[in-house]
């Protein structure tokens, strides 16, 4: 059996009385896309803020290649190969989309304490931030800052940051959000290229997205995942489709 | 360097500074020789601040800790220069400026360490007030510390050395803070071009992501908060030289408010912005003490007015708004 | 050190918590229902001191004076909440700190224009002068346990005023959800321009009331409002139970600091010495203890639920 790539066991978080993460245990395998579905109010984002580390569990472990990553800052967690997006596209907003590729690949590169040679003139930024601006379709709005660019753009924007971390695993939460059938389209195609590279846990609501692209999923209800299996299983799973599916499926 | 319009309005900046205190000396007015010099100083110590609150986002409303600190480095050492009086175990003290500016820096980096770790575990206002609080606190324990004057400040006999140059002689003294003025601008622009820059003036935009990127901001802060503190002590050095006596009023809030005010008046974030708000802030002073006692009050309108009505600052008035690469 | 000296240092560095408490009541409401950082509430302190000072002066009566402070801070607190705070609400802190700042600097020159540059000052009323035994031969003077009293009397009132009546229940509401409370009707102008009122006069009254132990002059604020500004990050920003904790804490730290520091270092070496040492070092005792509690807790000890 394969090691998973990212490791979640047990994983509890209460707010007051709600447990809004109620011993939670899943994986990440090399290699594949990993869905995790649930209606609004699962969980899904108190889930997401313990695994990239911008909230700390009450208990449980997280694993990232092995390595226990559960009481790490944020930054640490990145650090050791745990890339991400948001939900709400956070990009610097004054950089261009060049600049902000760059940023990413120098914090891959490990060094943000240099002082004295221009990020501009430095080609071990700016070649391949370029490459990968190219890869996700930007490269012809590289110098317009983050802010002009259209929903769409800083949606790739992000996942072009995400790419240039040349992270171990990748979480993407919620790509799809506010794309168009069009986008949502080229942009699954896409992301089906990404498995090899990285793999990836993908939080989405667009269920044509993660049908698509899903070698596993897990959906979470009330705090804890209540199935997990192969497209094929889900579907037929009763629990799933009365307390989730019922009105897609 | 392509020349912009903000290039062009630094431009003059830069030549017109040198060329008020030439032609002063050639006229015979040592007095807006000392006032020239007085607007490079204080630019500098803005300049230090920028790099914090104009790059950083840190609101520091305690940086005249740092130029304080810079000042008394300037005044005990030259003090124990003159008395013979070992400073601390055998070493003694020094007149050289290029030593007394090591040492101001290193001291004031050290105390910015210190305050800048406790600081940045928060943000917004606790930061503005907490940072405050800690400049308070040094302004406090100089004026309760007898040994150099405490409330009374202390005077600095023979102005400081630098190798080469007779620094009594009015000029020579601007020169010698107008090049490091020139210097300190440098840095700043290297800086904010390099990849710590980078990771700097990002985390201000978005600390989340900046996080989320494998890079600490919190570190990147401190650094940061660090460095900015280290050019304004450099500055208060170099002011408790002009004037040849530094006191705990180096280290009130007001100057304090005033670094802030010099930046916004010049237009937060660029690279000349503490020039033109220290060169505008000096003529103010000039201009309106000379009509009036009561300047202050004016003074107050008129930031009041910049403050609600012109963000940009002056170089946002003339050079337009800042581009971004 | 005998006992009674302990007592009257005791009482003194209550009396300096109870004082700043009133400044800093102010200051955190402000914060915590509308976001703002103002530094000019050392200015409305001086204000209420400044208007004490000439009405009693004029009338003879320190009762009307501290009519007029609480008047004319609130009078002052409202111009200005009307002509220039709020258009600061929507800005960053920044921009606060500027504009107040500049409010600072128009308000001391104002003063100083209106009463020249000479300190005034404020007797005693008769009522509450002479003095109070205390146990071991010590006397306490009346009026400082006056103040000690209207202290607790304010704290008092702003519980009941935010816990039981209507205007306190528009001002939790504003602390929680403002775009809530603009829904619901309530108009939000009018209970910004009352909170920042109220907490101006707060801070007259502050200012009236401390009068008659030091001198009324231009610049009497700032230290204050320093303190204030400790005292209200130690208690948690918006927090006015974590004011009236910090207020009490910095300042009985601060007043036995001073008596007890250079005693304690007596101990360890020669009484000119720990006298020099032991004030420098108590005059920065209260920034240590704010240190220390920001180091435990950075929001301070009493956060707000929301911020």
């Amino acid at each position: 059996m394969v090691e998973p790539v990212l490791q979640i066991d047990n994983l509890v978080k209460s707010f007051g009385a709600l447990r809004a993460t109620d011993g939670i245990t899943l994986d990440l395998k090399p290699g594949e896309i990993h869905a995790l579905i649930g209606p609004n109010g699962a969980g899904k984002s108190t889930l997401i803020h313990q695994i990239c580390g911008t909230l700390k569990q009450d208990s449980g472990t997280i694993r990232l290649a092995g390595e226990d990553i559960g009481a790490l800052s944020a930054a640490a967690r990145a650090r050791r190969g745990l890339g991400r997006t948001f939900q709400v596209s956070s990009l610097a907003p004054e950089f261009s989309a060049l600049r902000n590729v760059m940023l990413a690949v120098q914090a891959r590169q490990g060094s943000s304490f240099g002082f004295f040679r221009p990020v501009m003139r430095d080609r071990s930024l700016i070649d391949p931030a370029m490459a990968i601006l190219e890869r996700v379709g930007l490269s012809d709005r590289a110098r317009l800052p983050a802010a002009e660019l259209s929903h769409g753009e800083r949606r790739q924007l992000e996942i072009a940051m995400a790419l240039a971390l040349q992270s171990k695993a990748l979480l993407l939460d919620e790509p799809m959000a506010g794309m168009g059938p069009e986008g949502s389209k080229r942009l699954t195609g896409f992301l089906d290229t990404l498995r090899q590279e990285a793999p990836i846990l993908l939080v989405e609501h667009d269920m044509d997205a993660v049908f698509a692209l899903a070698d596993r999923i897990s959906v979470l209800v009330y705090g804890r995942i209540i199935a997990t299996g192969t497209v094929e299983d889900i579907r037929r799973d009763p629990a799933v489709r009365t307390a989730y599916l019922g009105d897609h499926a | 360097m392509v020349l912009t319009r903000e290039n062009a309005v630094n431009l003059t900046l830069a030549v017109l500074l040198l060329a008020v205190p030439l032609a002063a000396s050639a006229l015979g007015q040592p007095f807006y020789i000392t006032l020239a010099t007085r607007i490079a100083i204080l630019a500098l110590a803005a300049l230090g601040l920028n790099l914090a609150l104009g790059l950083g986002g840190m609101v520091s409303f305690g940086h005249a800790a740092f130029f304080g600190i810079g000042g008394y480095a300037a005044g005990i050492l030259a003090s124990h220069a003159l008395s013979g009086e070992p400073l601390l175990f055998d070493l003694s003290g020094t007149a050289q400026m290029p030593i007394i500016w090591l040492v101001a820096v290193i001291a004031a980096g050290l105390v910015a360490l210190a305050i800048g770790a406790l600081s940045l575990r928060t943000s917004g206002v606790y930061f503005i007030m907490i940072t405050l609080a800690f400049a308070q606190m040094v302004y406090y324990f100089a004026i309760s510390w007898p040994a150099y004057g405490g409330e009374d400040g202390l005077s600095i006999a023979v102005r400081n050395q630098f190798p080469g140059t007779n620094t009594m002689r009015p000029l020579n003294f601007f020169f010698v803070a107008y090049a490091v003025l020139l210097a300190g601008i440098g840095l700043f622009a290297l800086i904010r071009a390099s990849r710590f820059g980078a990771a700097l003036v990002a985390t201000r935009q978005n600390e989340i992501r900046v996080a989320a990127l494998g890079i600490d901001p919190y570190r990147i802060r401190l650094a940061g908060f660090v460095i900015s503190a280290m050019i304004t002590a450099l500055a208060g050095a170099l002011y408790a030289d002009l004037n040849r006596f530094v006191s705990p009023s180096m280290l009130a809030w007001h100057m304090s408010g005033e670094l802030i005010v010099l930046i916004i008046l010049g237009g937060t974030g660029r690279l000349f912005g503490p020039l033109a708000g220290a060169a505008l802030y000096v003529a103010f002073e000039f201009a309106l003490g000379g009509l009036t006692e009561r300047w202050q009050f004016f003074l107050g309108l008129i930031l009041l007015g910049v403050v609600l009505f012109a963000r940009g600052g002056l170089l946002g008035l003339l050079a337009g708004k800042t581009k971004h690469g | 050190m005998t006992i009674s000296l302990a007592l009257e240092q005791l009482l003194n560095g209550i009396q300096l918590g109870v004082m700043l408490f009133l400044m800093s009541a102010g200051l955190t409401l402000i914060f915590g229902v509308m976001g703002l950082i103002n530094l000019a509430h050392g200015s409305l302190y001086m204000v209420g001191a400044f208007a004490c000072a000439a009405v009693a002066a004029l009338t003879g009566s320190f009762w009307l004076g501290l009519v007029a402070s609480l008047a004319c801070a609130a009078a002052a607190g409202a111009i200005v909440e009307l002509l220039v705070i709020r258009r600061l609400y929507d800005r960053d802190h920044l921009d606060q700190v500027l504009a107040t700042f500049a409010l600072i600097l128009i308000f001391s020159e104002g003063t100083r224009w209106l009463f020249g540059s000479f300190p005034l000052y404020l007797d005693i009323p008769p009522l509450l002068q002479g003095a109070v035994a205390l146990p071991g031969d010590a006397t306490y003077p009346v009026y400082r346990l006056a103040i000690i009293a209207v202290g607790a009397l304010v704290a008092l009132g702003l519980y009941l005023l935010i816990g039981k009546t209507r205007l306190g229940m528009r001002i939790r509401a504003g602390e929680s959800d403002r775009e809530m409370i603009g829904a619901l009707g309530v108009d939000i102008r009018t209970l910004y321009t009352l909170v920042f009122a109220l907490g101006s006069a707060l801070a007259g009254l502050a200012g009236a009331i401390v009068g008659p132990l030091q001198s009324v002059q231009v610049g009497m604020g700032e230290p204050v409002l320093i303190l204030a500004f400790v005292v209200i990050v130690i208690g948690g920003i918006g927090s006015i139970k974590g004011a009236l904790i910090g207020a009490l804490l910095v300042g009985i730290t601060d007043t036995l600091g001073r008596l007890l520091l250079p005693q304690l270092l007596t101990l360890f070496m020669d009484p000119s010495q720990a006298g020099m040492i032991g004030g420098a070092a108590a005059s920065m005792l209260i920034y240590v203890v704010m240190a220390v509690i920001l180091s435990v807790k950075p929001r301070g000890l009493f956060p707000p639920a929301h911020a």
